[in-house]
């Protein structure tokens, strides 16, 4: 796979031109224009409703813009498996062992008998469930499941991986490991795209930051410089209320 | 009120004692309503579910259909399966009239839009949960149909049993494209709708209480294959 993918245009840099998303009415994204390169860990951070979800849809292909334009330098899929990857906020488990849910997804992908179990180990290996691989994953903790979707999302070998906010209602502890988890995956090799409301998760995960307001991009920035001098009224009012005691 | 405690007395020996009539009934019986529903299965389980998944114009005037279908008359069904049997009918030459091969297909027929309906359903709602995983992993509609059917494994136990109620029940159709002959189309409902207008309330009676009693057997059996299952898969 990994042979294929060199011989094959780098799947990055990711386009976004004035991508612009409606739905009942309401301009989700407006006149987006972005382009997400290899590398850097990216951030994506803004108030609710700002449209940062579906801007990770629109990446994924879930969300068809209603205008503009989403290009990704080289082919979405590699003998039908996809070069992008996504990980939802709430885990989606089927009802299967946690070993099982990895090798149906890389059975879905195409990716041949002979190669799922192997590929699947690896990659529970990689987020520390290997010990839980045999359990039903519907019966695993809310932690244990996003780690068990970073481990499914990661054995396709994406070079992007989209994740939606994966520590929203999870603990420190499985926090922690969710992000022990993601700079595994990241340290593999893969491009790294991540909404989250934490501020200190972003100031731990992110190299740069892409700050939505209201459906558009206000400020894409390195992390250091988002955090200690905001260039935009929104970013500065955003950070304002989200630490409280600065 | 003694006719009654005595035919059903009768009714108790001769299920215990294993009449040979009785139990060659119940097990045609058997037989009959399980091919239909394995027959409506393997063709329902993946329409409900690709119903669930696909989209398409007239899709919905599809699933409209299948829901009205549900409460098909047997005897209607019965009715249009003999005219395609009959020696005259399209399908005569093969000679199934009258055959318990023409009484599964009657009951597949009863049985196909229970199992198409009641499979969409459960499917669909699990495809409200799972769309976005399924398109993301890239899963084709049909891929995506054949992951839900496995999901949703402990209701369609459910959902197969309910079809294999109304097969069992059924007496309209298994009565007019078979025939109720002794010993070869003679089943449960249909021998018992014989046996009480000639009088014999005993086998009437003890047919009654098997069909009664096997109904609830396997409907208990379902309800505890989607507890063990909830338990252990969630």
């Amino acid at each position: 796979m990994t042979q294929a993918g060199s011989l094959l245009a780098p799947l990055l840099p990711l386009y976004l031109r004035a991508v612009t998303v409606i739905a009942g009415g309401k301009r989700i994204l407006d006149g987006v224009n972005l382009t997400l390169t290899t590398g850097a860990r990216t951030i994506v951070l803004g108030p609710n409703g700002a449209g940062k979800s579906v801007l990770l849809r629109v990446c994924h292909g879930l969300v068809r813009p209603s205008s503009g334009e989403v290009r990704f330098n080289g082919p979405e899929r590699i003998d039908g498996r996809r070069r992008h990857a996504m990980v939802f906020q709430r885990p989606v488990m089927l009802r299967r062992s946690a070993l099982a849910n990895v090798t149906h997804a890389l059975a879905l992908a195409g990716v041949p008998r002979a190669r799922r179990q192997q590929t699947a180990e690896e990659a529970l290996e990689r987020v520390g469930l290997m010990r839980l691989a045999g359990q039903p994953a519907r019966v695993l903790s809310g932690g244990e499941q996003q780690r068990l979707a970073i481990a499914r999302a990661w054995a396709l070998r994406p070079e992007l991986l989209l994740l939606d906010e994966p520590t929203a209602n999870l603990d420190p502890t499985a926090t922690q490991a969710i992000e022990t988890a993601i700079n595994a995956v990241h340290a593999a090799g893969t491009k790294i795209v991540m909404v989250t409301h934490n501020l200190g998760q972003a100031h731990r995960l992110g190299d740069e930051v892409v700050f939505l307001d209201a459906g558009r991009v206000v400020e894409h920035v390195p992390m250091s410089q988002f955090l200690a001098s905001p260039g935009s009224a929104e970013a500065r009012s955003f950070l304002r209320g989200e630490l409280p005691w600065a | 009120m003694s006719d009654f405690s005595a035919a059903f007395g009768a009714a108790i020996e001769m299920i215990t004692s294993g009449n040979p009539q009785l139990v060659g009934i119940v097990l045609l019986s058997l037989k009959v309503s399980l091919s239909a529903v394995l027959v409506a299965s393997l063709i329902g389980l993946p329409i409900g579910a690709l119903l669930a998944v696909a989209r398409f114009p007239g899709r919905r005037t599809l699933i409209v259909l299948t829901n009205a279908l549900m409460g098909l008359p047997p005897v209607v069904v019965g009715l249009v399966v003999y005219l395609l049997l009959s020696r005259a009918g399209p399908l005569g030459e093969l000679g199934l009239l009258f055959t318990p091969q023409a009484m599964v297909i009657a009951q597949a027929i009863l049985v196909l839009p229970i199992v198409i309906a009641l499979t969409r359903q459960a499917a669909e709602d699990a495809w409200s949960v799972y769309r976005d995983l399924l398109r993301s992993l890239g899963a084709s509609q049909w891929r995506s149909a054949v992951t839900l059917l496995w999901d949703i494994r402990a209701s369609l136990v459910t959902t197969v049993l309910a079809g294999f109620g109304r097969a069992a029940a059924e007496v309209g159709a298994v009565m007019i494209v078979g025939g109720n002959i002794d010993g070869v189309t003679r089943v449960m409902t249909t021998a018992i709708a014989l046996e009480t207008s000639k009088g014999d309330l005993p086998l009437a009676l003890g047919l009654g209480a098997v069909l009664i009693s096997i109904v609830v057997a396997v409907n208990a059996a379902a309800y505890l294959v989607n507890e063990w299952s909830a338990r252990r898969y969630g």
